[in-house]
């Protein structure tokens, strides 16, 4: 079995008001997916329905066959899902390397972590110098250079990305993008979250559009940019 | 007695009051950083703690051995609190989990008036701890030397514990921001198990110092230290382990000073005092010496 993502007619309340009405999605092994969409149209919700932050009143959530919705979010992690969220949510408290450390808290292959945190530096050689400051001392950009390479750090199976590029600078904006990129080609499964839609299908093998809790348009990134609708709503033409 | 004797005399009452204080406020602030509970029930560890104390030194087990298993027992205790009360209701509102630590107080206290029955009881103070020692005009008692030398030892171990192992780690983390601990793979039901052990152990530990020194021992005992290791939590800054020890020593430094300081005629409001400290550490400091303002939490 391959390790596919499968979201299959998934419904999402918060209190009774509906927040995503029957989500089906996929994202095969290897492939970088795109999940675009206007604030508020269930992004984050879908990301952390995966992750198991939040269960579906509905519809069903599987993982290399398996299905992800009666399992908590540490055993999701084990299955090598790894969800780097909106806002970072790194652990301003704690030391940068601390934070790495806690990415891969599940793994058991000291040998390894260590070659990855060697990797994920190199990645992102800001944190290399920083590794006994507090989280809370980086930037912006550095905390969310920060929340991916501790994301990486589970050597994820497949990485959930929701905006990992908001509220930073351009520059840094090119950085974050290009990493994904690599971590793409390097054979990474992700599934990324982004409102930048141009830069994020820019990269993406394909990907799909949520509007107020459903999918109205998925596709090939050629498809995609070549659908007028999309150009207008989302691309900003 | 010198002056520089009456101040090292009455640091030294204020540091071995201020370790109590200390041990028994970390396990409150360790359980409120994840959970946001506040554990009323803390002090009926100390208090059960106290008894099986008393109960294995009268059927003839050694002190030693006896303090260990008082120890185990609370440490115990906090265990099953949190898998019988405190699970079912973790993230209700912070109302709901503090009327659970309510009724668990209420079930702890009541039963334990049942099975030992409310009169006070000595503590069984050993040989070793019952001596005076005397440094030029300096007294300090075997208790308060216990009390430096436990919380010497085992805020230095915990400290090791918070920063060096994954378990402590994940701890703070998870005191930090709760979701991003589930999102990087904590097993959070684990790591909380693991704060109610330590913090519990650490309450047993302040429980058998304090009946030490009042010398008694009975089932409404936890609730005047547990409210002063509130206090302590919250001039700290509830929630952060750091917080709570150096809540603890000021605590301690807090009431020898107005002890000292106060006219004769007003020492038995002393407690009182505190809290008007307590409220002016607040105004100026609302989130405590060491807190943080509330990021967002699920
Ligand atoms: N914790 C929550 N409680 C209640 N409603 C929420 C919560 N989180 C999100 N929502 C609502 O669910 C919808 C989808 O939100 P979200 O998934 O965050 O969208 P996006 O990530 O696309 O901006 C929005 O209408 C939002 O207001
Ligand atoms: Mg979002």
């Amino acid at each position: 079995m391959t390790a596919e993502l499968v979201l299959e007619d998934v419904h999402v309340d918060y209190g009774g008001v509906a927040a995503l009405k029957g989500v089906s999605l996929s994202v095969r092994e290897g492939e970088l997916v795109c999940l675009l969409g206007a604030n508020g149209a269930g992004k984050s919700t879908t990301l952390r329905t995966i992750s198991g932050l939040v269960r579906p009143r509905r519809g069903e959530v599987r993982f290399a066959g398996e299905r992800l919705q009666a399992l908590s979010p540490y055993q999701i992690v084990a299955r090598g899902i790894v969800h780097c969220p909106e806002g970072r949510h790194i652990f301003g408290g704690l030391t940068v390397q601390e934070n790495l450390m806690l990415g891969a808290v599940q793994r058991r292959d000291a040998a390894g972590v260590r070659r990855d945190l060697d990797w994920v530096l190199a990645l992102f050689p800001d944190l290399a110098q920083r590794l006994k400051q507090r989280g809370a001392t980086l930037s912006g950009g550095q905390q969310q250079m920060l929340a991916i390479a501790r994301a990486l750090m589970a050597r994820p199976r497949i990485l959930l990305l929701d905006e990992p590029s908001l509220g930073l600078a351009p520059v840094v904006v090119q950085t974050i993008f290009r990493v994904i990129r690599d971590l793409h080609r390097q054979g990474t499964t992700i599934l990324l979250v982004e409102q930048n839609a141009r830069q994020a299908l820019a990269i993406a093998d394909r990907g799909y559009v949520l509007e107020s809790g459903r999918i109205v348009s998925s596709g090939t990134r050629a498809e995609l940019e070549a659908d007028v609708q999309i150009e207008k709503a989302y691309l900003g033409a | 007695m010198t002056l520089a004797e009456l101040w090292v005399q009455q640091l030294l009452n204020a540091v071995s009051i201020g370790s109590m204080y200390a041990l028994l406020a970390i396990g409150l602030a360790m359980v409120f950083g994840i959970l946001r509970l506040i554990n009323f029930a803390h002090g009926d560890l100390l208090m059960v703690g106290a008894y099986v104390l008393i109960y294995a030194v009268a059927a003839g087990i050694p002190f030693w051995v006896a303090f260990l298993l008082s120890v185990a027992a609370a440490a115990l205790l906090g265990v099953l609190m949190e898998r019988l009360a405190y699970r079912p209701v973790r993230g209700q509102h912070e109302v709901v989990l503090l009327l659970t630590s309510f009724g668990v107080t209420m079930l702890l206290e009541n039963s334990a008036i049942l099975a030992f029955s409310p009169r006070t009881r000595p503590f069984p103070l050993p040989e070793a701890l019952s001596g005076v020692y005397h440094v030029g005009h300096v007294v300090m008692s075997g208790i308060d030397l216990a009390a430096l030398a436990s919380a010497l030892v085992l805020l230095v171990g915990l400290n090791l514990v918070v920063t060096r192992t994954k378990l402590g780690v994940s701890m703070r983390a998870a005191a930090e921001d709760l979701t991003a601990a589930h999102l990087v793979g904590i097993h959070l039901d684990r790591v909380v198990l693991a704060a109610f052990a330590i913090g519990s152990a650490l309450a047993g530990v302040a429980g058998l110092l304090w009946a030490a020194k009042s010398g008694r021992v009975e089932p409404l005992m936890g609730f005047t230290p547990v409210l002063k290791a509130f206090v302590a939590t919250v001039i700290g800054g509830l929630g952060s382990i750091g917080g709570a020890v150096l809540g603890g020593y000021l605590l301690g430094l807090a009431e020898v000073a107005l002890q000292a300081v106060l006219p004769p005629g007003l020492t038995g409001y002393r407690d009182g005092f505190v809290f008007i400290l307590l409220i002016l550490v607040l105004l100026v400091r609302p989130h405590g010496l060491l807190g943080k303002a509330e990021g967002d939490r699920v």
